[in-house]
């Protein structure tokens, strides 16, 4: 059963999957093992960022494909469900309309921009996306009028996901509301999300991708067209990214060009491909898991930190909270450095050694 | 020789700014092994590649089984059933031996007769069928890049320089598989340079110098006459 879930594509690792059950427990409890605003909030940005780094590695990973235009599919599906809950109204057929729409956009927007630049090289297809990305961005920021510019957009979602929706009182001290309601959707969005992605990497479409990345000439000699496959999986790509983005609009509420396209969170999105391991899917999980938890708790670590050490000179000030992105580019340094296959290639290279 | 399955027709191809083939007249007979021999650097390899489509021909035609197919995209190619090994293997590392041979079952799912014919002929794919195929030795590699084309019946089989670089047993294991293709039947362009292996397989020979096709015959013509050999490739190939 796990098996079938899994798509035959089991950890491999025995310490890779104890990590990964205990990642999969904490976020499927995570408003009843850590209540608070803040640690739910982190919990279902995990949640979705497994989902944008699992897509992105579909195309990086599995394809060889090097994209900087996923922030721009994950913006999309995000703006379209803002969008659909503005004007049609709170409520589920505008997130499903939203999403689907968006889906649907940055799924041709993807399949344009494949068949223009991934018939030549793909390197060409990296300074496209780069291009197009860059001048989405700036439309979104310019159109005001549609997208509320540089704020962005605030919306309503339906009424059973916001915390005014009472459906019982307190589960093991947990107010059964409507953001614990939220909260699931995206966690089980997600979940089948990331599902569907394994399914996909371990179809026959998954292998011909990988047979490509690894010599495209070949797979054209065994009578692969590479440009359709390298095609079709920038839009499945996309599409993912997309829904992605409507999980966590429904979770924000809110969408803007900060929390969405800009380059910051795409260089963000390569990392945690690069931390986890490119090419194995849960390498998504756990570097998602590693860079959102280390980018909203660093700060306070290295806050309590310097807290201690306050009488030895030099020290607190390097573990001044302020410091935190220093330290975060070290331990990214290091974690290539030391992980050079990701930290999943790496705890199923101990497993063969 | 009425009815061969491929024909090249005064073909040249340019890589870069090199023209390497320049008028290259060839004819693969029907259910035989052909030889493509030549110095180092006489065009051979692109003769293949060409024929696969990597390679653009400039001028000429190629015709597989009178069909023009000098246009057509590579993959188009493959799945009109021209198999082709190239001499860099070019086996997919990271797949399972498994996985690549999937893989180059480009018509549907593997046919278990033809699989159990495959295993016979390179038993070491069946030990390591679930294994990486990144792990494989350099001569289990090359079995399996033969055994891809293998997998299903082509009509046409191009294999470049099976034997380079293996070790000796190695090299009788691949020609006796070799063998067992011609037995069946199959139509092979090869080539080749152990001799030995050469001669055991070949029924006609195609020497190319220049990028040209300068003498074409039967294999036992030119294996038998060694002043012959000397004046084409400019050694004899004996002394090999």
């Amino acid at each position: 059963m796990i098996k079938l879930l899994l798509s035959g594509d089991t950890p491999r690792s025995t310490v890779l999957a104890v990590i990964l059950g205990v990642i999969l427990v904490c976020l499927a409890l995570a408003p009843f093992l850590f209540p608070g605003v803040r640690t739910v909030d982190t919990a279902a940005r995990i949640c979705v960022f497994i989902v944008l780094v699992a897509s992105y590695d579909l195309l990086l990973g599995y394809g060889g494909i090097v994209s900087f235009a996923h922030t721009m599919f994950f913006g999309i599906g995000a703006y379209g469900v803002a969008l659909a809950s503005t004007h049609m109204g709170r409520g589920f057929d505008a997130v499903f309309v939203g999403a689907l729409a968006g889906t649907g956009v940055a799924a041709a927007l993807a399949l344009l921009i494949g068949l223009f630049s991934l018939r030549v090289r793909a390197i060409f297809f990296a300074m496209i996306t780069l291009a197009v990305a860059s001048a989405v961005a700036v439309l979104v920021s310019q159109l005001s009028g549609l997208t509320g510019g540089e704020d962005g957009l605030t919306f309503q979602t339906p009424r059973a996901l916001g915390p005014a929706f009472k459906f019982g009182d307190e589960l093991f001290g947990v107010k059964l509301n409507g953001k614990l309601l939220a909260y699931y959707f995206v966690f089980f969005g997600a979940l089948i999300l990331f599902l569907l992605l394994l399914r996909i990497v371990n179809s026959p479409f998954g292998r011909v991708l990988q047979a490509i990345r690894e010599n495209d000439f070949r797979a054209e000699a065994i009578g692969y067209r590479v440009v359709y496959y390298r095609v079709a999986a920038t839009c499945l790509s996309a599409g993912a990214a997309a829904l992605a983005g409507a999980l966590y609009a429904v979770w924000l509420r809110y969408v803007g060009p900060d929390t969405t396209l800009s380059m910051e969170l795409m260089i963000d999105i390569l990392l945690m491909v690069v931390i986890g391991g490119m090419g194995t899917m849960y390498g998504a999980v756990i570097g998602a898991t590693l860079f959102v938890v280390a980018q909203n708790y660093l700060q306070n670590l290295m806050g309590a930190a310097s807290g201690l050490v306050t009488d030895v000179p030099i020290l607190p000030e390097l573990l001044s909270a302020d410091r935190w992105l220093l330290w975060l580019g070290v331990l990214f340094i290091l974690s290539v450095y030391f992980f050079p296959t990701g930290v999943v290639g790496r705890l199923r290279q101990g497993r063969q050694a | 020789m009425s009815d061969p399955i491929l024909r090249l027709e005064d073909v040249y191809t340019n890589i870069a700014q090199y023209h390497i083939l320049q008028g290259v007249n060839l004819e693969v007979p029907r259910g035989a092994v052909t030889m493509l021999l030549g110095r180092n650097g006489v065009g051979k390899t692109t003769t293949l590649r060409t024929i696969i489509g990597h390679w653009r021909a400039r001028q000429g035609r190629i015709l597989l089984d009178g069909e023009d197919i000098t246009k057509l995209p590579t993959p188009a190619i493959a799945r009109m059933g021209v198999g082709f090994v190239p001499e860099d293997m070019g086996i997919f590392a990271d797949l399972t031996v498994e996985e690549n041979m999937v893989l180059a079952a480009v018509s549907g799912p593997i046919d278990s007769a033809r699989l159990d014919w495959v295993f016979s002929a390179f038993p070491p794919l069946k030990t390591f069928w679930k294994s990486e195929a990144g792990n494989l030795s350099g001569g289990q590699k090359q079995m399996l890049s033969i055994a891809r084309a293998m997998v299903e019946e082509r009509r046409l089989y191009l294999i470049d320089e099976p034997t380079k670089g293996l070790a000796p047993a190695i090299i009788s294991t691949m020609a006796r598989a070799l063998k067992d293709l011609k037995d069946q039947g199959a139509s092979v362009l090869l080539v080749e340079q152990n001799f030995a292996v050469a001669r055991a397989l070949g029924d006609s020979a195609n020497v190319m110098d220049d990028g040209r096709v300068t003498w074409s015959g039967r294999m036992a013509e030119l294996a038998g006459d060694a002043g012959l050999q000397e004046r084409l490739m400019g050694l004899s190939l004996e002394a090999h």
